[in-house]
């Protein structure tokens, strides 16, 4: 049984608005699974029907093969669970808070141990009001982690962090991973989602647009780029080009981004590119920055949802 | 050093899975731990828990302000004292930080870890418990010093601790009914006009009989009257609790559990 996460169907409404509307996703174990969105998409009600603080309207989830909600006693010492925001006593101090919930565990890992890896040992004593936003995420990571669970559901784990925080979180759930603990993340951020996750589930709307392996996602189609003067002749450089090619301009400044794209046998490859260089060279065009690339998940998103992020 | 012909085996770390809740009595010793040091550390429930309290007892011993019959002021006075701290920590203490607890997501993420709901109430409880205690050995010390002299024996403060562990259980679920229904900042509200109210009004150092006899069948069939009179019968008369205080208490206890477990939101 490799399945950590295994959701059918979900509907959740609240009043008239129709938060998860008809979701289905499946996370493996041992492996980290990004449900990426943007904000309002539904990944937090998600989140929280798999940890059992909701009730699904309709359809089914088993986390670990358990229903969160009849098999709470049983699942909950399993997993661990990062709030979006809030969860522990404002009068309380963050390494008295920590070792709280690892008291709570039959084998966790010492609290002094997670503050050191966190950056948080300074901040032991001090009360949890007094800590900064990044300091009350990486306390709240920590005691995700420190009853040494099978899975962890991280939601937003790295919003409102620095970068040196961020980049501290990355490599804790890379660490993770590596220990073959299970991780469901939710985010906003693409690079987030494209730098840690095995497995990427695209929402929006409350429903998954896309789902697959990080790679399968982005590196079916490959694109070419480069930056010129925005007056190129399109439609002679697309007559240059093979057969199920095409060229999109993007304003850029005083330069324009010329992207283009080929479903022509053979691909993106050398010969492509020599093709455009030719043309570039008989139309006495330096095409700048040019590089080929795979799209990133930020172009697959577009295409899928069609509009930027909110947020 | 990896060997690129073995898929690499996973890294023992500290992180490696090993989970497994502890025994429900450390997490409930754990969690009533943290809840009393929070209770301890802060100025304003002891300020509500001790200091009133204290100042009632001693204010009205040395003073003749109120007419409180013929015994010594001190003997009346520290049963009702007694009654208001119960009141205090069990109900008005408990209700406001259970209201911002709720309002922090200090109980969902409490509700995400092993700790069941019966643990984290038993571990509010035992807390209570503690502070009470902890009132009571202060409350009794200043009122021995003012020359209080109960009647009661051994089998009298059987009764009384008996009285205090309902009412605690009466003052606890209504607090929790509050504190699960209503927003922190009205819990905080109300929860301090109760506490004034039932002061003034529940034969805490004023009499029930100075007030209008109609208002009398009201004001006995408040908690915080019952627990006074009752631990008033059982510590300065020696007598037996009367049933009266007992059915009230226990009446509040049904009502409230009763209303707590079915209005109760945690988030």
């Amino acid at each position: 049984m490799d399945t950590a996460v295994e959701a059918t169907d979900l509907v959740k409404r609240y009043g008239d608005t129709t938060a998860v509307a008809g979701l289905s996703f499946r996370a493996p174990r041992g492996a980290v699974t990004a449900l990426l969105g943007p904000n309002g998409a539904g990944k937090t009600s998600t989140v929280e029907i798999c940890e059992g603080f909701r009730r699904a309207d309709s359809g089914r989830v088993r986390v670990l093969g358990l229903d969160p909600a009849a098999d709470a006693a049983e699942l909950k010492p399993r997993v661990g669970v990062m709030l979006q925001t809030g969860g522990a006593p404002t009068g309380a101090r963050a390494g008295e808070w920590l070792r709280l919930m690892a008291s709570f565990h039959a084998h966790p890992i010492p609290a002094r141990v997670l503050l050191d890896r966190l950056g948080l040992a300074s901040a032991s004593g001090t009360p949890l009001r007094r800590l900064s936003g990044g300091q009350q995420q990486r306390l709240s990571l920590a005691a995700a982690v420190i009853g040494r669970p099978e899975l962890v559901f991280l939601d937003e784990p790295t919003a409102g962090l620095d970068p040196q925080a961020r980049m501290a979180t990355w490599e804790l759930v890379d660490e993770l991973r590596a220990a073959g603990v299970g991780v469901v993340l939710t985010t906003h951020h693409m690079e987030e989602a494209e730098r840690l996750a095995d497995h990427v589930v695209i929402i929006d709307h409350g429903r998954v647009v896309a789902d697959g392996a990080a790679g399968e996602l982005t590196d079916s189609a490959q694109e070419l780029r480069f930056y010129a003067d925005p007056e190129l002749d399109t439609a002679s450089l697309l007559a240059a080009l093979p057969p199920a090619s095409d060229v999109t301009t993007h304003p850029s400044g005083r330069r324009t981004q010329y992207v283009i794209v080929t479903n022509a046998p053979g691909g993106l490859g050398p010969e492509f590119v020599a093709t455009v260089t030719t043309w570039c060279a008989a139309n006495g065009i330096l095409p700048e920055e040019l590089r080929v690339q795979r799209r990133t998940l930020e172009d697959v998103f577009l295409e899928l949802t069609g509009r930027e992020l909110r947020d | 050093m990896t060997d690129p012909g073995n898929p690499s085996p996973r890294h023992a770390t500290m992180f490696s899975p090993a989970p497994g809740a502890a025994p429900l009595w450390r997490m409930i010793l754990a969690q009533s731990a943290m809840e009393l040091r929070v209770l301890l550390r802060n100025g304003e429930q002891l300020l509500l828990t001790m200091v009133i309290p204290v100042l009632l007892l001693v204010g009205f011993s040395v003073t003749t302000l109120v007419d409180l019959g013929s015994g010594a002021p001190v003997d009346y006075l520290t049963p009702g004292v007694l009654a208001l701290a119960v009141m205090s920590t069990a109900f008005t203490g408990q209700a406001i930080s259970t209201g911002f607890e709720r309002r922090y997501g200090v109980l969902k993420r409490l509700g995400a870890s092993p700790l069941s709901r019966f643990g984290l109430l038993a571990a509010k409880t035992l807390a209570v418990l503690a502070i009470q205690a902890l009132q009571a050995t202060v409350i009794c010390t200043v009122a021995f010093t003012l020359g209080w002299s109960p009647t009661a024996g051994v089998g009298g403060v059987g009764y009384a601790l008996a009285l205090v562990l309902l009412a605690t259980a009466a003052f606890s679920s209504l607090a929790l009914l509050m504190a699960g229904t209503l927003r922190a900042e009205a819990t905080l509200a109300a929860a301090n006009l109760v506490y004034v109210v039932l002061l003034g009004l529940g034969g805490v150092v004023f009499p029930v009989e100075r007030f209008p006899e109609f208002l009398w069948p009201v004001l006995e069939a408040l908690p915080i009257t019952a627990l006074a009179s009752g631990l008033r019968a059982v510590l300065t008369e020696g007598a037996a609790p009367p049933p009266l205080p007992l059915l009230v208490l226990a009446l509040w206890t049904v009502a409230g559990a009763a209303l707590a477990s079915r209005l109760f939101r945690w988030e």
